[in-house]
């Protein structure tokens, strides 16, 4: 984008304006949101890095030994469930946020546009945002169950005769059945920082493009689409990082069986680190799915970076 | 055609489109709204009703067994009996409470933070951000463990300022990344004009962009609280009795025991839903006003 020249220009003209002590003084500001954050989640993932190194196990926690990498070493090249676990994770991931980011984009371009009635159908959108993901998990369970679930009952008074679908069950069903409870939960996100970022912008360029006579399509898609760039960028790294820790849900719904037809990573992690007492191996798992979150997170946080639209000053 | 009905034309086909606009917003609007309501609607049905095949769709009546139930007391199926009262009220005040004081915190330490990252680069910015996202990647169940061990040694475990610290951290990340992106939107005249007109930096934050980004700082309120509110799987295990247990883990002990009795579970969303919807009803009027204010155009 154009604008990262202006960010990168304007940075050594203002350097000398900044006396030694402020900066020093603003710098202060981060330190509590730091000191927090080692605490309470990167002293954890240290330690955790040690139990990963380990034979730790639940069920005997006296007879802990240094393995080294062997964790690691099993997982990557003798487990053929944790590739099959990662690469539904990658799949639902990478179904996920491009169907809620075009689901948001559309409404919350609609929602910008409506005349009236906005309060309301702002509280109505973000009715799912305020269920918890294990009370979404529930009611999708109950949504998708076999004998009393609201899909198969609506199908029944459809249709005039009983249907016992196994929603949950059956594959691939049962991965769009998890598919679809996430995606109700988590587009109101999306229309909400959409919204936000729609209503943030100049309305000039719109004036001036509205006596150019130009279509809605080509504002939204010359004007409206690059300036809330860094809205989707940010709503879209957030959003694949929860999903590559997406647990609550899934392990509610089918608590990634049967038969590990819908495990995900978190809930194969789950498996090992909690029911099979294999918490080392856990460990392990759980560091390699931290790292390639990391992957994803860089490969965004470059875009995020990228789209930056105004300028920053060199402290 | 004359101009004046080349200008009704044209104004009819604007209404149209508006029309078409709401009607099709308000449909997608009744797809995401419709399964909460479900929810609430039944858990005030008749227990045959819910059960009922073929389903019945327009309740012949109206019950409160689901709550009566919640709160250990009889109902007409008698035997269905839960062992004792649970303590909702404590569960309630243990959430609010916890989720309360951690979005507070988590706002004003995440809006400096913001703030920060908009304005100023230094050595490694990048890296402290990086770290922030990295933090928000791990999930609640990786840190379970070693958390629960690090706070049994702290004299933390089971206690509400333990939770409230977790979730600070949690949610820090967020307001962080979310206010950096809404600082960012404000032209850097506007500083630079503060400047000129006798502003410190830290007067300029305050009167000039701080007012400017409430919007956004109302939504990551409500995403921090909605957070701290809904958690579970750190919530399961750092909380172990009443002293600081909040809903998702007492729901889920809850529903737990009535695998195939759904009016339960209704029930107690419902109980969970109502005060994070009031929270966000308040806070919403703030991000309303901040929204349609038009401050930050131009």
């Amino acid at each position: 984008m154009a604008t990262v020249a202006v960010a990168d220009g304007s940075s050594s003209r203002k350097k000398t304006k900044f006396r030694f002590k402020e900066r020093h003084y603003m710098l202060l500001l981060l330190l509590p949101s730091i000191i927090i954050i080692l605490a309470v989640i990167g002293f954890p993932m240290i330690y955790s890095l040690y139990i990963s190194l380990t034979n730790y196990n639940l069920s005997t926690p006296k007879a802990v030994h240094f393995i080294g990498f062997q964790n690691y070493i099993t997982l990557l090249f003798h487990d053929k469930l944790f590739w099959k676990a990662f690469g539904r994770t990658v799949l639902f991931m990478t179904l996920a946020v491009n169907i809620e980011i075009i689901l948001g984009l559309v409404i919350a371009q609609m929602m910008a546009r409506l005349v009236r009635g906005k309060g309301l159908a702002r509280t109505l959108m973000m009715m799912p945002m305020m269920f918890a993901p294990i009370l979404v998990g529930f009611q999708f369970k109950w949504f998708f169950d076999a004998q009393l679930g609201l899909v198969n009952n609506l199908l029944y008074s459809i249709t005039g005769e009983a249907q016992l679908i196994p929603w949950l069950i059956k594959v691939p069903l049962g991965f769009f059945s998890i598919l679809i409870a996430e995606i109700w939960m988590s587009t109101p996100f999306m229309v909400i920082i959409f919204e936000a970022g729609i209503l943030s912008l100049p309305t000039e360029p719109f004036e001036a493009a509205e006596v150019d006579g130009a279509s809605g399509w080509q504002k939204f898609r010359e004007l409206t689409l690059p300036m809330i760039m860094p809205f989707i960028y940010t709503a879209m790294a957030i959003r694949s990082l929860d999903l590559a820790r997406a647990f609550d849900v899934v392990s509610i719904m089918t608590g990634g069986g049967p038969a590990n037809r819908t495990e995900l990573i978190w809930t194969y992690v789950n498996r090992l680190a909690f029911n099979g007492k294999e918490f080392g191996q856990g460990a392990a798992m759980s560091f390699i799915a931290v790292i390639l979150s990391l992957v994803f997170t860089y490969m965004f946080f470059n875009n995020v970076l990228k789209s930056r639209w105004t300028e920053e000053v060199e402290l | 055609m004359s101009e004046a009905q080349i200008h009704k034309s044209r104004v009819y086909a604007k209404r149209r489109r508006e029309l078409l606009n709401e009607v099709i917003l308000w449909i997608v609007m009744m797809i995401f709204f419709i399964p909460a309501l479900w929810i609430i609607l039944t858990s005030v049905r008749i227990r045959s009703e819910i059960l009922a095949h073929p389903p019945v769709w327009i309740p012949s009546g109206f019950s409160l067994d689901s709550y009566k139930i919640l709160f250990g007391m009889p109902t007409p199926e008698g035997a269905f009996v839960m062992g004792g009262a649970i303590p909702v009220a404590k569960y309630a005040s243990n959430s609010v409470v916890i989720a309360l004081t951690a979005t507070l915190f988590a706002l004003v330490f995440g809006t400096l933070a913001g703030y920060i990252f908009s304005r100023y680069r230094f050595k490694g910015k990048n890296m402290i951000f990086l770290g922030m996202m990295l933090a928000r990647a791990v999930p609640g169940i990786a840190l379970s463990l070693p958390l629960f061990m690090m706070f049994a040694r702290l004299n933390l475990s089971d206690t509400r300022i333990g939770m409230i610290t977790v979730y600070v951290a949690l949610t820090i990340p967020f307001t962080a990344w979310l206010m950096d992106s809404f600082f960012r939107t404000i032209p850097k005249e506007l500083d630079e004009a503060a400047r000129i007109d006798g502003c410190s930096t830290w007067g300029a934050f305050l009167r000039v962009d701080l007012p400017l980004v409430l919007p956004g700082a109302a939504a990551a309120g409500i995403f921090a609280f909605l957070t701290a509110w809904n958690e579970f799987a750190l919530a399961s295990i750092i909380t172990r009795t009443p002293a600081s247990r909040t809903f998702p883990p007492a729901l889920f002990e809850f529903t737990g025991q009535f695998v195939s009795d759904w009016r339960g579970m209704t029930a107690m969303s419902v109980l969970m839903l109502v005060p994070a919807i009031v929270f966000v009803a308040i806070i919403q009027r703030q991000l309303l006003a901040g929204l349609t204010s038009g401050a930050t155009k131009g």
